[in-house]
C-alpha cells in the first residue's frame, strides 16, 4: 500500500504530463477535465483499489467507473503507469488507426470496465455492479467518478435514489467538483448548492474535501460507512498548468507549440 | 403471451441461477410468483427506466442474465440511450420484454401505444428483436433469448391470444414459418396481428382462395434466403403488422425485395405514420383509423 507522497506526487506529474503529449499530439479536447481528477485516480489506484494489472478480470476485484469519460486520458495514463497495457498505447490516442478512443470503449484496452461517454450512465451501472456483489456476496467495492456538471442528469438523483434504499455500503461516489461545466460556470446554469444536503437526504453519507490533497483523499476513501458514500471532491478545473487552472476555455482548447513548451515546463517544475 | 413468458421464464429459471427478473414497477398479478420462488433473483427498481437499464447492465456484467420488464414505449422509448450505450454497445446479457404491442393498450391513449418500438430497436447494432404472435411463439423465443449472450428484445402482446400454431416444432431465431399453405397470396405477419391474419386466410379459405400465411417471429437477425425463396414464387406479398408503415416488418420485407432485383407485387399493411386520438380497443383503433382491414382479393387475384 502506497504511503509515500512524494511518489504520488511524482506519479501526478507523469500522469499530467502524458496527458498533455496525449492531447497535443493528437490535438483534442478535454485536458482541463482530466487534470482536475489526477489526485483522486492517484490514490485510487496507488492505495485504495484491490486490481491486478495482470488478472484484471478477477471477479472479485475492486471496480472503478469513469462516468465523466471525456476525462479518459488521464484514466488511460494512470492505467498505463499501473502496468494494464504499455505506455506505447498513450501515443495510440484519438488518431486515425489509434486504439483509445476519446471516450471509453471496453474492448479497446485492459482496465477498462465499462464502454462510456454519454453522462449520466455510469452511476446506474455502478449501482448494478454493487446490487450485484450485494447478492453473490462478493467483497469488491464499486468506485464511480462524476463530474459536477454530469450531475445535472436525472439518472444520477434516479440512482442516489436507489442506492440510498438499498444501503449499498459497498459504493462509493467521487464527484469532480471543479465548478465548471460545459458551456459556463456550475453555479450560473444549475447551482448544486446545498450539494452535500442533497446526498444526505438521499439516504448516503457525505465526506467534502479538498479533491487534490492526498491525506483527505486517503482519510476519505478510508473512512468506515453503512450507507453508499459520495466524497465531494473540491478540485480546480486545469489543475498544474497555471494558465488552464480554473478557465472554460481548456475544457476544449488543445495546445499550440508554444503553450505545450511553457505548461511542459510548468510541469516539471513542480 | 404475458403468462407464457413469466411461466416460461420461471421454468429457465430453476435450471439457471444466472437468471435474474427486473421490473420497473410493473407487472401487478404478473410477476407475484416469480418473486416469491426467487426472492434474491428478483428486483424492483421503481419507476425509472434509464437508472433500471444501467443497473441491469451492471448486474449482466457481473454474470447474470437479466430479465427486464415494463411496457414497450418505457421500455424501448424512455431508455433508448441507455439501451443502446450500456446494454448493445456493451454487448449485455440483457433481455427487454416489452408488452403492449402495437394498440394492445388501445384505450389506454397515444403514451401506451407500441408503433415505433421495432423500428427503432432493429437499427441498434448487437440487438436481436424478437416478436412471437401466438403463446407457442413466445414459449420458444423466450427459451433462444435466453441462449443469446446479448441485448435482446422481445415484443409482446397482452394475454389470452389464441395458439395459432398447430406444428409446434423448434423455432430458430432469423426463420420464417409457414402457417398456411397457398397460392394465390403471401400474407407475411409478425408479432401480434399474427391472429387477424389467420382470420383473414381462413376466411378466404371458404371462398376457395388459398394464402400462404407466414410468420416472421424474429425482426433481426432475418434469414434472407427463406425469404428470398418467396419473393421467387411471384404471387403478390402483403406485410401485415400493427407498427408503423416506417421501420418495421414491411420495411424489413421491402428492403430484401429491393436488394434481391426481382419484382413483385408487394403492399404494407401498418399504422400509416399517425398517432391515434381515438378512444377503443384494437380493433376499434384499427376501423377508425381505416387500416388492417381486410384487403380486397382483387388487389391481389389476376
Amino acid at each position: 500500500m502506497e504511503t509515500n507522497f512524494e511518489k504520488m506526487i511524482d506519479l501526478s506529474r507523469r500522469i499530467r504530463i502524458h496527458v498533455l503529449n496525449m492531447v497535443n499530439d493528437a490535438q483534442s479536447s478535454h485536458i482541463g477535465a482530466s487534470y482536475s481528477i489526477v489526485e483522486i485516480l492517484v490514490i485510487l489506484y496507488s492505495r485504495i483499489l484491490k486490481i491486478d494489472p495482470k488478472n484484471p478480470c478477477e471477479v472479485t476485484r475492486d471496480k472503478f467507473i469513469l462516468s465523466k469519460a471525456h476525462g479518459s486520458c488521464a484514466l488511460y495514463a494512470i492505467l498505463a503507469e499501473f502496468e494494464f497495457f504499455p505506455l506505447d498505447f498513450l501515443k495510440k490516442y484519438f488518431i486515425d488507426g489509434g486504439i483509445l478512443p476519446g471516450h471509453l470503449d471496453k474492448e479497446s484496452a485492459p482496465g477498462i470496465e465499462h464502454s462510456m461517454g454519454s453522462l449520466g450512465h455510469g452511476l446506474p451501472f455502478g449501482v448494478g455492479l454493487a446490487y450485484a456483489n450485494k447478492i453473490d456476496q462478493n467483497k469488491g467495492q464499486i468506485y464511480v467518478l462524476v463530474g459536477d456538471g454530469e450531475c445535472n442528469e436525472g439518472t444520477i438523483w434516479e440512482s442516489a435514489m436507489f442506492a440510498g434504499h438499498h444501503k449499498l455500503d459497498n459504493l462509493t461516489l467521487i464527484i469532480d467538483y471543479n465548478k465548471i461545466q460545459s458551456f459556463g460556470r456550475v453555479d450560473d446554469i444549475i447551482n448544486l448548492e446545498p450539494f452535500g444536503q442533497k446526498w444526505t437526504s438521499f439516504n448516503w453519507d457525505v465526506i467534502e474535501i479538498d479533491g487534490h490533497n492526498f491525506e483527505q483523499l486517503i482519510n476519505a476513501f478510508e473512512s468506515k460507512s453503512k450507507k453508499p458514500k459520495v466524497i465531494i471532491a473540491n478540485t480546480v478545473k486545469g489543475k498544474g498548468v497555471s494558465f488552464m487552472e480554473n478557465t472554460l476555455e481548456w475544457h476544449y482548447k488543445s495546445t499550440n507549440s508554444e503553450q505545450y513548451d511553457s505548461a511542459l515546463k510548468e510541469l516539471k517544475s513542480k | 403471451m404475458r403468462t407464457t413468458f413469466v411461466n416460461t421464464l420461471k421454468q429457465l429459471a430453476r435450471n439457471d441461477k444466472r437468471i435474474f427478473l427486473i421490473t420497473a414497477d410493473m407487472g401487478f398479478s404478473v410477476f407475484e410468483d416469480f418473486r416469491e420462488e426467487f426472492p434474491d433473483r428478483f428486483l424492483n427498481t421503481g419507476i425509472a427506466e434509464q437508472n433500471t437499464i444501467g443497473i441491469a447492465a451492471g448486474l449482466a456484467m457481473s454474470g447474470k442474465i437479466v430479465y427486464v420488464y415494463s411496457i414497450i414505449p418505457f421500455i424501448t422509448m424512455r431508455c433508448f440511450e441507455q439501451i443502446r450505450l450500456d446494454l448493445a454497445y456493451n454487448n449485455a446479457n440483457v433481455k427487454l420484454i416489452g408488452v403492449g404491442a402495437g394498440f394492445t393498450y388501445g384505450s389506454m391513449g397515444s403514451s401506451h401505444h407500441a408503433i415505433e418500438d421495432i423500428s427503432i430497436m432493429r437499427s441498434i447494432p448487437n440487438m436481436t428483436v424478437l416478436c412471437p404472435g401466438d403463446p407457442f411463439e413466445t414459449e420458444e423465443l423466450v427459451k433462444r433469448s435466453h441462449e443469446i449472450p446479448g441485448p435482446v428484445y422481445l415484443r409482446l402482446g397482452k394475454n389470452g391470444e389464441p395458439t395459432i400454431h398447430k406444428n409446434k416444432n423448434k423455432i430458430n431465431i432469423g426463420e420464417s414459418i409457414n402457417i398456411t399453405e397457398g397460392d394465390d397470396l403471401i400474407l407475411i405477419t409478425t408479432s401480434n396481428t399474427l391472429e387477424l391474419g389467420k382470420s383473414w386466410v381462413d376466411e378466404w379459405n371458404l371462398e376457395g382462395i388459398t394464402v400462404n400465411l407466414v410468420s416472421v417471429p424474429t425482426i433481426k437477425p432475418i434469414n434472407q434466403s427463406s425469404i428470398i425463396k418467396l419473393i421467387d414464387r411471384n404471387i403478390p406479398i402483403i406485410t401485415l403488422e400493427e407498427h408503423n408503415i416506417i421501420g418495421g416488418l414491411g420495411s424489413t420485407i421491402s428492403e430484401i425485395i429491393a436488394e434481391s432485383g426481382k419484382g413483385v407485387k408487394f403492399r404494407r399493411m401498418g399504422i400509416n405514420d399517425v398517432f391515434s386520438h381515438y378512444v377503443g380497443s384494437a380493433e376499434f383503433q384499427r376501423k377508425k383509423l381505416n387500416i388492417l382491414q381486410k384487403p380486397k382479393k382483387s388487389w391481389f387475384l389476376k
